[in-house]
């Protein structure tokens, strides 16, 4: 399996490398770097060259330079620099996508007390997003059937929906979806009633 | 009466279309991403044509987004993975793929020229690598989740 993905990454490299300028290497200059994430966790990212092996940046600003074929150049870039040559690209990140659960009373679509207040919340951050898409996706605990379950959680998603479109969420901007007791959250036995499971996820990108 | 029926069916039906230019409504599913930050002068290149991108703005899979000298775009894609634009920025969205049940996908752009923040997303979290971002000089094989890269052609 890791070879085979390998192999389709060189065949693309060289694909690229054929497809950029055809009889004439290139000369552009590229440089790469991570950076760290919110909470000091620093991703990590592969470079492949034109020629030669990879190279994994992990460490924060740690990058890579790179000049035609030439070979991987490392680089550490600081904060400064990085702002300097990335400022624009950054600040037109979007909002990080975020996703939330909201929570149901027993064999009904009536949202407990606490997730009835944190569904307001949720509307209010929702109004400050542009072109906000939302994902509702509605769950059981494991009591009944699959026919029973299926209602109740495709209730407890219209229910949510509904909630959102009265504090001003486009309603064209939310999909509702329902999976029964399919995925509880906390596997319990046939039967049990787990509130942790009477469920509503909430994806907002 | 008959008239009325008429020119109100097309009023709506003209108004469902505009509506479906602007937001393609059954778009939650069927595009790769949407331009969530667009600011200065953005196009898309698609299929020879060049269209507007503001906030809103679909992006499929071959898109070419461009960006003028005054000019930056924010994309979130189906898998919640965002790539952001600089200004004089070329950047193609050469495949996207994303089965949204397995979180199993394929993401693979090309920055020609200008600079590009990403931040990865599902995909990656399920199989590393399979969001790459190619340069005239390398591929980067993207295991997570946030960094940038700026391609400078030769001045000629």
């Amino acid at each position: 399996m890791a070879s085979a993905s390998r192999s389709i990454v060189s065949l693309s490299l060289v694909l690229a490398a054929c497809g950029h300028a055809p009889g004439s290497p290139s000369t552009a200059e590229v440089v790469v770097a991570v950076l760290p994430e919110d909470g000091g966790k620093v991703g990590a990212v592969v470079v492949h060259p034109a020629s030669g092996g990879p190279t994994v940046l992990n460490s924060a600003y740690a990058g890579a330079h790179l000049r035609g074929a030439s070979k991987v150049e490392a680089v550490t870039l600081d904060q400064a620099q990085v702002d300097r040559t990335f400022g624009p690209a950054l600040s037109a990140l979007p909002m990080a996508p975020v996703s939330y659960t909201v929570y149901f009373l027993e064999g009904s679509d009536e949202l407990t007390p606490e997730s009835h207040a944190s569904l307001n919340r949720i509307a209010a951050e929702l109004a400050n997003r542009s072109v906000p898409e939302v994902v509702v996706i509605g769950h059981t605990d494991l009591v009944g059937n699959d026919q029973y379950n299926d209602a109740l959680s495709t209730q407890r998603a219209q229910r949510v929906r509904d909630e959102l479109v009265r504090a001003h969420v486009p309603a064209d901007r939310i999909e509702v979806a329902a999976r029964g007791k399919r995925e509880p959250l906390f596997r319990t036995a046939e039967g049990v009633a787990d509130p942790r499971n009477r469920r509503v996820e909430i994806s907002v990108r | 009466m008959s008239q009325l029926h008429a020119a109100v069916r097309l009023a709506i039906a003209s108004c469902a279309l505009a509506f479906a230019a602007a937001w393609s409504a059954p778009s939650l599913g069927a595009d790769a991403g949407r331009v969530k930050v667009s600011k200065g002068t953005v196009s898309i290149q698609r299929d020879g044509k060049k269209l507007p991108a503001p906030v809103g703005a679909a992006i499929q899979q071959r898109d070419t987004v461009v960006t003028g000298q005054d000019g930056t775009v924010g994309i979130t894609f189906q898998d919640n993975s965002m790539l952001s634009a600089g200004p004089n920025s070329v950047l193609t969205i050469d495949k996207y793929v994303f089965d949204r049940t397995t979180n199993k996908g394929e993401f693979e752009s090309s920055l020609k020229q200008g600079t590009l923040a990403a931040v990865s997303g599902k995909m990656v979290k399920q199989a590393p690598e399979s969001m790459r971002v190619k340069t005239p000089a390398a591929i980067m094989g993207v295991r997570g989740t946030e960094f940038v890269v700026r391609v400078t052609e030769p001045s000629r």
